[in-house]
């Protein structure tokens, strides 16, 4: 369990204004130019020891992200990208840190920005987040009014300069190259890789794109030191606070900051006053946003909500969007509404995404109904093997991994109902 | 869902240009991104126009929305220095530009699976019966286009909908036909949660943080 001293999120749920004095009260921009003055490699050395891992998805180490970034510029600017192009379905933690904590989220930029050689940040905010990127750029522009940026940002030497950048609804750039061509003012289509955005990223320069969560938390864990964040959360590589989603049937679904590892059913029955009807009324859940797989009630038992302990059981911490089902549910078609969104939202690059996405879209429409046979569901599973590993991105992955956990954990409900319609029909 | 993007369409006004306040922004915008990247500007560009139609529509007889004509894209072209054929694909791609003229209230209804799970058929249901016109369709008063959209990311407060800029979530069938009685007569409901619960804090109180909310006077 999380203790309210070691919360860093404290004003989540907007209690107090997000304007730059209630932020300072909150210890935000405390003494940055101290933190700026240990120097780059300290900066990334703590943020390794830190154990923080991004909080966007792939959940990869994020001091050793940085460390990518060239030492010495070849003459072309670095840029440092953030990546708040919230869009995948359980999430909506980024939110609440644009419109209520955006300081923390500037502040990491500064520091984040200077570990990596960059002056300017660009913060991709999905177009819908009207309002929340609105709130972001007064923000920022309180900041500049107050010297925290532009030249010498807050007195640290270093010149440092935030834009945003409005996306206009479009999932696949939240795909880091996507977001890059999307500010290039292009369509949001992946870039294969290598090169990778560290080498050549926006405008051809090093580029290194973070998530929104993940730069928020640094000035925290810099000032509190990268032991105290280490020591919460679970072991070393599943450490620290993590923001989680908790939508879909519990009685009251929130965010909440919670330890990372916290025991799915304390996440569920502490801060969402359980599952709708009892937990004995669960069916299963999707534990990271709609493209990690789902996970039945005997598997949500004893799990615990971190990167490996939902590895080893075939899902994923993702953005930690919970997304959870009661014995109400119609399971087939709860996926089956997964794959029309990932039909909506591939970008037509790639041959088995954009052929591949319709057609298990159109197949679990028929699943829904049972309209189908029991063949059918061998051949499904064997398309969306077909899909996954076979694109530039990842968003073939995601569409393949729901369905392939829908057949994993409930075949014999999709069996049923294809036996049911036969019934019905003879 | 959307209408298709229609070069020559009959309702494509042959003419546009920024208003003079708006291409005061044009430049600002420009310079926000590295000299000779001003490409880089198309989308806030694109938004713009997008907001210059609609904010000039709200006032005809019958009212149009936000919506980016041909010949705003043709201008944006000339401005960015771009070929046409770049912008119409940047126009055509990401959903939120309305590339056909829209009622003066746009309804997007987030049905992707959270906000399913609590319901948004419902909510779907409510505003068809109510405006009596089917998905991506225009009242005839041009006051409503009713949309169905991707996940919204809002999903603590489902089930909810987008309509122009604003979110309203926690919706029940209820308060969605309130909500569309009082646009119908230009009247703003107030955003966020219908129920009245704080952002993505749950309904029922903090679980968290509760001598602070004690002390600012929130629980």
């Amino acid at each position: 369990m999380l203790l309210d001293k070691d919360r860093i999120f404290t004003n989540l749920y907007g209690w107090e204004e997000s304007t730059l004095k209630a932020a300072k009260k909150r210890g935000d921009w405390d003494k940055t130019a101290d933190i700026l003055k240990k120097g780059r490699d300290a900066i990334i050395d703590e943020m390794k020891a830190s154990g923080l891992r991004g909080r966007g998805g792939a959940g990869f180490p994020t001091g050793m992200k940085w460390s990518f970034m060239p030492k010495q510029s070849d003459g072309r600017p670095h840029y440092l990208v953030v990546n708040a192009d919230e869009s995948e379905p359980g999430t909506c933690k980024d939110r609440d840190i644009l419109r209520n904590e955006p300081h923390k989220l500037i502040e990491g930029c500064l520091i984040a920005g200077f570990a990596m050689g960059a002056h300017t940040a660009y913060i991709y905010v999905r177009g819908e987040f009207y309002n929340e990127g609105s709130t972001l750029w007064q923000a920022i522009n309180e900041a500049y009014d107050s010297g925290l940026l532009g030249k010498n940002a807050a007195g640290s030497g270093w010149d440092f300069d935030i834009v945003v950048h409005r996306g206009a609804g479009a999932y696949i750039c939240g795909e880091e190259t996507a977001l890059i061509e999307s500010i290039e003012g292009k369509k949001g289509q992946p870039r294969n890789k290598p090169p990778f955005p560290a080498m050549a990223g926006l405008y051809s320069c090093p580029t290194t794109v973070n998530n929104v969560e993940t730069i928020a938390v640094v000035p925290t864990i810099l000032r509190r030191g990268a032991s105290w964040f280490a020591h919460l959360g679970r072991n070393e590589k599943n450490a620290g606070t993590k923001l989680f989603c908790i939508s879909g049937h519990v009685n009251q679904p929130c965010n909440v900051e919670e330890i990372m590892g916290i025991p799915l059913k304390e996440l569920i029955e502490k801060h969402c006053g359980g599952v709708r009807g009892g937990w004995d009324n669960l069916l299963a859940i999707i534990p990271g946003g709609s493209s990690t797989p789902m996970i039945p009630k005997t598997v949500c038992e004893n799990i615990h909500m971190d990167f490996d302990s939902l590895r080893e059981v075939g899902t994923g911490l993702g953005t930690a969007g919970v997304i959870v089902m009661d014995k109400s549910t119609d399971v087939i078609q709860a996926i089956c509404r997964l794959s029309q969104f990932y039909m909506h939202e591939s970008c037509g690059q790639c041959t088995p995404c954009r052929e591949g996405t319709g057609w298990v879209w159109r197949v679990m429409k028929r699943m829904v109904q049972g309209n189908a046979s029991v063949e059918e569901i061998d051949m499904l599973f064997e398309v969306t093997k077909e899909i996954e590993g076979h694109t530039i991105c990842a968003l073939g992955d995601a569409a393949a991994w729901p369905v392939q956990g829908l057949i994993k954990h409930f075949r014999p409900e999709m069996e049923r109902r294809i036996m049911e319609y036969r019934k019905a029909a003879a | 869902m959307k209408k298709r993007f229609e070069l020559n369409a009959d309702y494509q006004p042959a003419h546009f240009e920024f208003s003079k306040n708006n291409k005061k922004l044009c430049e600002q915008l420009i310079a926000l991104y590295p000299a000779g990247r001003q490409q880089s500007a198309v989308m806030p560009l694109l938004d713009l126009a997008q907001r210059q139609v609609g904010e000039e529509g709200a006032g005809l007889n019958p009212p149009v929305g936000g919506w980016i004509p041909r010949a705003a894209m043709d201008h944006i072209a000339e401005i960015l220095d771009m070929p046409p054929v770049k912008v119409y694909e940047v126009a055509t791609f990401y959903s939120m530009y309305n590339t056909a003229p829209v009622g003066k209230y746009l309804i997007q209804v987030c049905t992707t699976t959270p906000c399913w799970l609590c319901n948004s058929d419902a909510i779907v249901q409510t505003c068809k019966k109510h405006l009596g016109i089917g998905l991506g369709e225009t009242t005839k008063n041009g006051q409503f286009t009713l949309m169905e959209v991707e996940c919204l990311g809002a999903c603590v407060n489902a089930p909810m909908v987008q309509i122009n800029d604003d979110y309203y979530e926690d919706l029940t069938p209820e308060t969605m036909q309130e909500m569309l009685d009082l646009m119908a007569e230009n009247m703003a409901p107030r955003t966020g949660s219908q129920k009245g619960r704080r952002d993505s804090m749950a309904l029922t109180g903090p679980t968290t943080l509760k001598d602070l909310a004690k002390k600012i006077g929130v629980a």
